[in-house]
C-alpha cells in the first residue's frame, strides 16, 4: 500500500500526463501517424467537425440567445419556425432552438460523465484481473459474465423510478437526479471496457519492459497505472469513444420514458419524447430534436470508427 | 456436453437468485410504500392491508415467504390491482410482447443476415457501403427517434397503416420494422465480418475449386461458420429487444409486458414491479443458454476450452 502512495498521479483513470514523459520520440511518431491516418478518413473528419459545431452551439448558443430556455411565451404558443424563432417554439411558447441547445448541454454532459464513470471502474477492474491473472482473474471475469446476463437497463429504470422517492426523503434537487443518472448508466457500461482492457494487459504484461520495472522493485499499481496503462491507450480511447452515444441513448431512452431528465429542464431524449407526443400538430418539435441528436451520434460513431482504424485496432469482439 | 450445458445452467440459476435477491431488497429498502398514496388512510386500514400482504412480518421472513412462493411459480398478488395476482397480469400481457419480440427478431436476423451476406460477397462495391451506410444508420438512430418519424410519415401523412393500436395483423408491421431494424444493422456487421474471415479459408477454395457454385459455396459452406458472431450476438439482442420493447410499446400503444413494467414502476407496484424483472431476467438467462448450446454445438472449441 504505502508504495503505492508514492504513485498517486497515476490514480486516474487514464493518465495521459505520461506519453510525452516516457518515450519522447516514438510516442510522439505513433500520435502523429495516427492523426495523419485520421485525417484522410472524411467521415472521421466530418464527425469530428460537426461534433466540434455542435459543441460549441451548445455551449455558447443558449448564452447569445435573447431568449431563455425555460421562459414560455403562452399567447404565442406552438409556432412554426420563423425568423425570429429559427427553430419554432413549443406549445409553451419557449424557444425551441435555445432549447435544444441547452439540452444539448445536458444530454453531452451526461454522455461524458458517465463514460468517464465507465471507463474508470472497466479500466481500473480490466486491468487488475488482467494484471493478476489466475484464480482471482477467471472468478472477476466470471463476476462480469454473470452481470453480462442480467437485464441491466431495468435496474437502471427501477433506481429511476425509487430516485424520486429517495430525492424526497432527503430533500436533494433535481441536479442530484442528474448525478444519479450518469453513475446508474456508468454502472451498467463498463462490462465491455473491462473486457477489454483485460485482454489488452494480459497481452502487454508478458514484455520485457514489464519484467524490467518488476525487476527494478516496482509496485503492483505503479506498474499497471505507469507502464501497462500508457500503452493500452489506442483501445482505451477507441472504445470510450464508441460507449459515449451508448450513453447518450441510454439517457434519452430514459428521459423518453420519463424517468430520466425532468422538466422544465430539457434534453434531447426529453425534447423527442415531447415532440413525439404532439407530432401530428407540430411535426417541428419531433423533426428538429431528432435530427440533431441523429447527428451527434453518427458523428461520434462515425469518428469512433475512424479512431480504430488510425489507432489500429483490431475489432475488439470478445 | 452434458457437463457443459449444467454448468451453464447452474451459472444461470445463481444469477436468477442474485437478480430476485437483490430486486427485493432494492424495492424494501427505498422510503416510501405502495399504500403512500394521495389519498390517506388511517392507521387502521394501514395495518390491516399490510397484515393482509405480510408486510408485518420482519423482512427476512417475507423475502423467504416469498422465495418459497417463486419455487412455486406463484408471484403473489398485485398490489395495485386488489383483486388481481401478478401471474394474471402477466398472462393477458405476455402474449402481445412474445409475439412483437419474435417478430422482431425475424425482422433483424432475415434483414441483418442477407444485407451483411451481400456485403461480404461483393465487398467493396457499391452494395457493400450501401448495407455498411444502412447499419450506420441502424446503429445511429434510436428507435424512439425513428418509430414516430414513420408514424409521422406512414400513419398520419400517407395514411397506410394506424399511428397506434394492436389490433389488426397491419399494426404488426411498423412496430415490428422499427425494433427489428435497430438490430438488424449490428448483426449485418457481424455477419459481414464473420463471413469475410471464412471465405479466405482454404475450404472454402477447394469447393470453389470442385466448381461449387457462389451460392452453394455461400449458403452450404460459409454461412454456418460465418454466422457464429451473430449467435453469440443473439444473447445481447433479444435483451435489447426486450427492453426495446418499453419504448416501442409506448409509442405504438401496444398491451404488453413491457409498458406494464414501466407503469407498475411509476405505479410502485412493487410485486408486479418484482415479478416482471424475474420474468425479463428468467428469459434473458434461458435465451443466453439455449445461445451458450448452440454455439457449443457450432464449434466445438468453445465446448473444449470451458
Amino acid at each position: 500500500m504505502s508504495a503505492g502512495a508514492t504513485t498517486s498521479p497515476g490514480r486516474g483513470p487514464a493518465p495521459p500526463a505520461n506519453p510525452a514523459a516516457d518515450q519522447p520520440e516514438s510516442r510522439s511518431s505513433l500520435w502523429h501517424d495516427a492523426w495523419l491516418r485520421l485525417r484522410k478518413n472524411r467521415l472521421a473528419v466530418f464527425g469530428l467537425c460537426s461534433l466540434a459545431v455542435v459543441t460549441l452551439a451548445c455551449l455558447a448558443g443558449p448564452w447569445l440567445s435573447p431568449f431563455r430556455y425555460e421562459e414560455q411565451q403562452l399567447n404565442l404558443g406552438a409556432a412554426p419556425p420563423s425568423l425570429r424563432h429559427w427553430l419554432g417554439t413549443d406549445t409553451l411558447g419557449r424557444d425551441l432552438l435555445v432549447r435544444l441547445l441547452s439540452g444539448g448541454r445536458i444530454s453531452l454532459a451526461v454522455g461524458l460523465a458517465a463514460t468517464i464513470v465507465a471507463l474508470s471502474i472497466g479500466v481500473i477492474y480490466g486491468a487488475v484481473a488482467g494484471f493478476v491473472g489466475g484464480k482471482r482473474d477467471a472468478f472477476l471475469m466470471r463476476v462480469v459474465d454473470i452481470m453480462y446476463s442480467l437485464p441491466f437497463s431495468i435496474f437502471v429504470i427501477l433506481l429511476m423510478v425509487m430516485s424520486e422517492e429517495i430525492a424526497k426523503r432527503f430533500n436533494l434537487g433535481p441536479n442530484w437526479r442528474i448525478l444519479l443518472l450518469f453513475v446508474a448508466i456508468g454502472a451498467v457500461e463498463w462490462l465491455t471496457m473491462a473486457r477489454i482492457v483485460r485482454s489488452q494487459v494480459m497481452a502487454v504484461k508478458k514484455m520485457e519492459f514489464i519484467e524490467a520495472a518488476r525487476a527494478l522493485g516496482f509496485g503492483r499499481r505503479r506498474i499497471i497505472f505507469r507502464h501497462i496503462l500508457p500503452n493500452i491507450l489506442g483501445p482505451i480511447i477507441v472504445y470510450a469513444t464508441l460507449t459515449i452515444p451508448a450513453v447518450m441513448l441510454l439517457e434519452a431512452f430514459l428521459s423518453f420514458l420519463g424517468l430520466g431528465v425532468q422538466p422544465p429542464m430539457s434534453s434531447w431524449g426529453l425534447l423527442i419524447k415531447d415532440g413525439a407526443d404532439k407530432m401530428e400538430e407540430f411535426p417541428w418539435l419531433l423533426i428538429f430534436p431528432a435530427a440533431l441528436f441523429s447527428l451527434t451520434l453518427f458523428s461520434l460513431n462515425f469518428l469512433g470508427d475512424g479512431l480504430r482504424d488510425a489507432l489500429d485496432v483490431r475489432s475488439s469482439k470478445d | 456436453m452434458l457437463r457443459f450445458v449444467t454448468s451453464r445452467f447452474l451459472q444461470s440459476l445463481l444469477a436468477l437468485f442474485v437478480v430476485v435477491t437483490a430486486t427485493f431488497f432494492m424495492i424494501r429498502f427505498v422510503p416510501g410504500g405502495p399504500f403512500t398514496a394521495e389519498k390517506a388512510i388511517t392507521p387502521e386500514i394501514q395495518r390491516n392491508l399490510e397484515a393482509h400482504y405480510g408486510l408485518d412480518q420482519p423482512l427476512w421472513r417475507q423475502y423467504l415467504d416469498y422465495l418459497g412462493n417463486l419455487a412455486r411459480g406463484d408471484l403473489g398478488p398485485s398490489f395495485k390491482f386488489s383483486n388481481r395476482t401478478v401471474n394474471e397480469i402477466i398472462a393477458d400481457k405476455l402474449p402481445a410482447s412474445a409475439e412483437l419480440g419474435s417478430l422482431a427478431l425475424a425482422v433483424a436476423l432475415l434483414l441483418g443476415v442477407s444485407l451483411g451476406t451481400l456485403a461480404a460477397v461483393r465487398r467493396n462495391t457499391w452494395i457493400d457501403y450501401v448495407a455498411s451506410t444502412v447499419g450506420m444508420v441502424g446503429i445511429s438512430i434510436p428507435t424512439f427517434v425513428v418509430g414516430p418519424l414513420l408514424v409521422l410519415g406512414l400513419a398520419v401523412h400517407l395514411g397506410w397503416l394506424n399511428a397506434s393500436g394492436w389490433d389488426y395483423a397491419s399494426d404488426r408491421v411498423l412496430p415490428a420494422l422499427v425494433l427489428g431494424f435497430a438490430y438488424a444493422a449490428p448483426i449485418s456487421r457481424l455477419t459481414r465480418g464473420g463471413l469475410l474471415d471464412i471465405l479466405h479459408q482454404d475450404f472454402i477454395r477447394t469447393a470453389r475449386a470442385k466448381g461449387a457454385s457462389e451460392f452453394r459455396i455461400v449458403t452450404h459452406h460459409a454461412l454456418r461458420g460465418g454466422l457464429l458472431p451473430v449467435v453469440s450476438y443473439l444473447g445481447p439482442a433479444t435483451a435489447g429487444i426486450l427492453t426495446g420493447s418499453f419504448v416501442i410499446e409506448t409509442i405504438f400503444q401496444i398491451p404488453g409486458i413491457g409498458r406494464e413494467f414501466v407503469l407498475s414502476a411509476f405505479n410502485r407496484d412493487y410485486t408486479l414491479v418484482l415479478g416482471t424483472v424475474i420474468l425479463y431476467a428468467a428469459l434473458i438467462m434461458a435465451l443466453n443458454l439455449v445461445v451458450d448450446v448452440v454455439q457449443a454445438w457450432m464449434n466445438p472449441k468453445v465446448r473444449l476450452e470451458s
